[in-house]
């Protein structure tokens, strides 16, 4: 368990990440906000707490990586990355502007921080799988942390992933279901319904573990666990809330993509501030 | 090591693979259930840790082969060559070619060297596909030696590649220490009344013939084997269509995007002249053996003669 203060420091962390990532989108006019919010607190715990990082040297080999495969949560990595000094401020304002560094979804080549390019959804999980092979056969005591969304659990090639990961054991591999029930059109479980979802991944020979993607202690317990199991990755049914912090989304159907002006961001931080008592 | 002859192409494309392998430990191979096909398994014998076989599975290879990549691995995958381009186009496209990252992918049995395995199996449209990919070199070599050669060249020049090869059977054209490089094409025959380019064991087998029977007929031609689709030999294309003033393209493969298409480009922006194709149109493969398909399709040196005359004549 995580103590009171450490969580008290980690939701005030998060709270600064989903201002960020509100001002970052409303600074363009709009942008993903329900797939952004949804993985900050797994953001936050793995960036402040988790992960084997060095801003000062982004692409060292023998660190941690983390690979958005839902790339349009891009704006909530750029926060987190940002916060972490990965590049100045001033860049949050130039998403998705000519000539940006950090474009609608992760980009590689763009940004430093960024271990793995995705947005066509189903490729990032599998050079998640070959990037964590490629750190056991470097013999590199390194782990890789992927988030792919419940939408993108319908791509096929999410499963040959998974195939693979077990087959061979990969045991420094974590992979989240950012599970937030909504995809661009709408309901998950009104366009292609997702059902057994711990049997489901447990077949693909992962260890399996469902957990409240907000609470830092759940998240805290489940990256232990998973450090701890050997000979198998790890598979976390994160369940979330699409848009969670960003109250004019939470609950919307179409809060995949919303337009954020000047007006209701601030009034949007100011409600959400309220909400977390800060 | 160095090139040894062989039965195969496959044998001396793992030999090739296996050197590369031995100065470089980072060196991976992925294959999609077509090991015993390819002959990997000689890969996997000498380099067991190395090898992977991802199963029936070739959009998912190819993005841990970029994963691997990421981390400084160096992988090579192969498949036949309908499913290590189309069936995986988006992940080469994005995971790799956007990306950055390096990653050597072997198209095997391309166009009517699938033979057999028939239509289904049967790539005439890899190479156009390949093409549009920014910075992907590809090659497609014409014997034993020019494979081992190249398989090393596109290794060394590092960034990724689409080595285009048949499995079976074997052919030489080139002599063991003979300059084989990327991006260099190789002149074989040279006459003045037309140029004839060809890619790939069959087509420039055929046209070697084709050039004999040309020379009964009183026409002298220029035979260039390409080997490299990209980058493209232009220096070599822009000279014998300046010294032949008309240029045949044979090619195993369909024009829309192909060589023979981009080598009309380059001639219409710098040396328009008459020009004629040996290649697939609005067509799909089909079952056969290579002497049906090749007559079927017209990748015979008759064809290749006529219409090299053809074109002479004009």
């Amino acid at each position: 368990m995580l103590s009171e203060e450490k969580k008290k420091q980690l939701k005030k962390t998060a709270l600064a990440l989903r201002e960020s990532t509100i001002r970052e989108i409303s600074a363009f006019g709009s942008g993903h906000i329900g797939g952004s919010m949804s993985i900050i607190d797994l953001l936050t715990y793995l960036y402040y707490e988790e992960m084997n990082i060095d801003p000062n040297d982004p692409k060292k080999l023998s660190r941690d990586r983390f690979v958005c495969s839902k790339g349009h949560a891009g704006p909530a990595v750029y926060a987190t990355l940002q916060s972490k000094g990965y590049f100045p401020q001033e860049w949050l304002s130039t998403l998705n502007q000519g000539g940006t560094k950090l474009p609608s979804h992760c980009d590689m080549t763009k940004t430093p921080g960024i271990d793995f390019t995705g947005g066509s959804l189903g490729q990032g999980i599998s050079a998640a799988v070959g990037i964590a092979l490629g750190q056991k056969l470097q013999k590199l005591d390194a782990r890789t942390y992927c988030v792919i969304g419940d939408g993108e659990a319908q791509e096929g090639q999410v499963y040959e992933a998974l195939e693979t990961a077990g087959a061979w054991g990969l045991d420094n591999l974590m992979i989240f279901l950012d599970n937030n029930g909504q995809q661009l059109d709408g309901y998950v479980k009104d366009i292609i319904p997702q059902y057994n979802l711990e049997e489901r991944y447990k077949s693909f020979g992962f260890e399996v573990a469902t957990i409240n993607g907000h609470d830092f202690d759940e998240i805290a317990n489940v990256i232990n666990k998973a450090k701890e199991t050997k000979g198998k990755p790890f598979f976390v049914i994160m369940n979330t809330q699409k848009s969670h912090g960003y109250i004019p989304g939470e609950g919307v159907k179409s809060n995949h993509s919303m337009p954020i002006s000047a007006e209701v961001c601030e009034k949007a931080i100011e409600d959400l501030k309220a909400r977390e008592e800060v | 090591m160095a090139f040894e002859k062989k039965s195969h192409y496959k044998e001396v494309l793992m030999d090739a693979i296996i050197d590369i392998a031995k100065e470089n430990d980072k060196v991976v191979f992925l294959d999609a259930d077509l090991s015993s096909c390819i002959g990997s398994t000689a890969f996997e014998k000498v380099f067991p840790e190395r090898f992977f076989n991802c199963g029936i599975a070739e959009a998912n290879m190819v993005g841990v082969a970029a994963g691997l990549a990421s981390t400084g691995m160096v992988p090579f995958v192969h498949s036949f060559g309908c499913f290590a381009s189309r069936r995986v186009y988006d992940q080469l496209f994005l995971s790799v070619g956007y990306t950055h990252q390096t990653v050597h992918v072997i198209g095997s049995d391309p166009g009517i060297t699938a033979q057999y395995n028939g239509g289904t199996h049967m790539p005439f449209e890899d190479i156009a596909l390949m093409r549009q990919i920014p910075n992907m070199a590809i090659v497609e070599p014409s014997d034993d030696y020019s494979l081992y050669m190249l398989t090393k060249a596109v290794y060394e020049n590092g960034t990724s590649s689409y080595i285009r090869t048949p499995r079976k059977g074997i052919n030489s054209i080139y002599s063991d220490g003979e300059e084989i490089k990327l991006g260099k094409a190789k002149v074989l025959r040279e006459g003045d009344d037309v140029a004839i380019i060809s890619l790939g064991a069959h087509l420039v087998t055929e046209s070697l013939k084709a050039y004999d029977i040309l020379k009964e007929q009183g026409v002298n031609a220029t035979v260039i084997d390409l080997l490299s689709i990209k980058p493209m030999d232009e220096e070599t294309i822009l000279e014998v269509a300046k010294k032949c003033g008309k240029v045949l393209v044979c090619e195993n493969g369909r024009y829309a995007g192909g060589v023979g298409e981009g080598i009309a480009s380059l001639l219409a922006k710098n040396y328009p002249c008459l020009m004629d194709f040996i290649c697939v149109g609005e067509r799909f493969g089909e079952v056969g053996n290579l002497k049906y398909l090749a007559s079927a399709f017209g990748f015979t040196a008759d064809n290749i003669a006529a219409k090299a005359l053809s074109l002479a004549k004009k």
